[in-house]
């Protein structure tokens, strides 16, 4: 998978370069992509896995409808990866199944 | 908690909503436009394609251009506040809307609004077959989000699932971009879109491939090869004619859902129409819902497309001014008739036809609940 250079009618303002990072691993994105963009141009496309049978998962819709993208940004589970904004320093992880957030009534 | 008060909540800021605004500002009612998104645009934001049809002011702009515009417009009118990274996520008693607002501070807003207009959309519909839950299978419009907004080429080798004018246009944009857009598998037995769409691909070389469906998408982690099948006259497979072709991504252009989770639980009677996506919003002409100052446009009121979408958003505008009684009988009257005419005029061809049954369908429906 690889960044668009040259498109016939767009041209892209990716915002600014900077790294975050995924299960561990710097990731090279831009502060205009939603997390799912960066991870697909860096050949990543598993981001989550269901909550009964464990089935590798990734975006379906890229605008928020269909959660199957969740990820656990710093921490905080249940964020839509298609939504969500590259920011310098985030910690991504890979969503198995539902989690509670905290604070949440078990 | 303070509650926020506004004349018009309208949420969605797609091209119903956005059209809403300017109408309703023009009418003097202050309102507030409620997105999730960063910026306003809705779907327009990743059409790069030229719109055709009659509607005179936006035949040959593309959908990209026109969002840019409208918002344009928006954030200059006073009259309209814009909410932007905003998600409406709840209607609740004597209508109040719960608004979760990410940015500039996590908050959540109490919205108290007079009127309500909601433009909330469509989600795109999946299809039923082994692996489709794996990664590489996207929706058309994910598909656009990604090449069209952020720039990432979404795969190599793609399989086209559905020739409406979704599927031809996104395969089209697809090739623009730079992947090879493997086959169109169309299970109908002729092409659903526009001509002149279809041609576009074909000169690529893409096959089209009528009565045809796939069958199953098999990978490990990821879509690596796809199952494609002939269909007879009742769609179902006709053994020994399946094929495995390999690809990386499967794009599904197979259609449109109404968002109406607001909407209904704003009281709004719900009424399945399959000709205009499902279960819709029960709507008149003026796009007044059974609750009187519940008003709907665009795909969620039945997916249709952009322009009508924005004529929807006028019509949603112009019963808001009436509710809120903020224009005379007289204008009331003779704006609905300028918008009808325009309605009229950009549903005259064939593909129209389904959307005209459903909304003909609809209104018997009412009929029927009423007796």
């Amino acid at each position: 998978m690889r960044r668009l250079k040259d498109h016939p009618i767009l041209d892209f303002d990716r915002g600014e370069k900077v790294t975050f990072y995924f299960e561990g691993q710097p990731i090279e994105g831009y502060t205009n992509e939603t997390i799912a963009a960066a991870l697909h141009a860096a050949g990543i496309k598993v981001l989550s896995y269901s909550p009964k049978k464990r089935r590798p998962r990734g975006f379906f819709c890229a605008v928020g409808k269909c959660s199957s993208c969740l990820v656990i940004v710093d921490g905080r589970p249940n964020v839509r990866a298609c939504m969500e904004f590259v920011r310098p320093g985030i910690h991504v992880k890979r969503q198995h199944g539902w989690v509670k957030p905290k604070g949440a009534e078990k | 908690m303070k509650v926020m008060e506004t004349e018009l909540a309208i949420v969605g800021g797609g091209p119903a909503g956005m059209s809403a605004a300017i109408t309703a500002s023009k009418l003097g009612i202050k309102s507030v436009i409620i997105d999730e998104n960063p910026s306003l645009g809705g779907q327009l934001v990743k059409q790069t394609h030229k719109f055709f049809g009659s509607y005179r002011h936006l035949a040959g702009v593309r959908g990209v251009e026109i969002a840019e515009r409208l918002a344009a417009q928006i954030h200059e009118d006073p009259n309209v506040d814009v909410m932007t990274h905003s998600t409406v996520i709840g209607f609740y008693d004597e209508g109040i809307l719960a608004v979760y607002r990410k940015f500039p501070k996590e908050e959540i807003i109490p919205l108290s609004p007079k009127t309500v207009i909601f433009a909330t959309g469509a989600r795109e519909n999946m299809l039923a077959f082994p692996g489709n839950d794996l990664p590489g299978v996207y929706g058309a419009g994910a598909v656009q989000t990604l090449m069209n907004v952020y720039g990432v080429l979404p795969g190599e080798r793609i399989l086209m699932v559905g020739s409406g004018n979704i599927g031809l246009i996104v395969a089209y944009q697809l090739l623009q971009a730079g992947s090879k857009v493997v086959a169109i598998v169309e299970i109908l037995d002729k092409i659903g879109g526009y001509i002149v769409h279809a041609s576009k691909v074909r000169r690529y070389g893409v096959p089209i491939l009528t009565r045809h469906t796939v069958l199953e998408v098999k990978g490990d982690e990821k879509v690596e090869s796809a199952v494609i099948v002939k269909v007879d006259e009742r769609f179902r497979p006709i053994k020994g004619t399946e094929k495995e072709i390999k690809v990386d991504t499967v794009c599904l252009a197979v259609g449109l859902s109404p968002i109406i989770n607001l909407v209904w639980q704003a009281g709004v009677e719900i009424a399945y129409i399959p000709e205009l996506g499902g279960h819709v919003p029960w709507h008149d002409e003026e796009m007044r819902t059974n609750v009187p100052n519940v008003f709907v446009a665009g795909d969620l009121a039945g997916i249709e497309e952009a322009t009508t979408a924005m004529i929807e958003g006028d019509l949603a505008a112009i019963s808001a001014a009436e509710f809120l009684g903020k224009a005379s009988p007289e204008l009331i009257e003779s704006l609905r008739k300028e918008s009808h005419r325009k309605l009229e005029e950009l549903r005259m061809t064939q593909f129209s036809e389904k959307v005209k049954i459903g909304i003909k369908k609809l209104k018997n429906w009412r009929r029927e609940l009423t007796k």
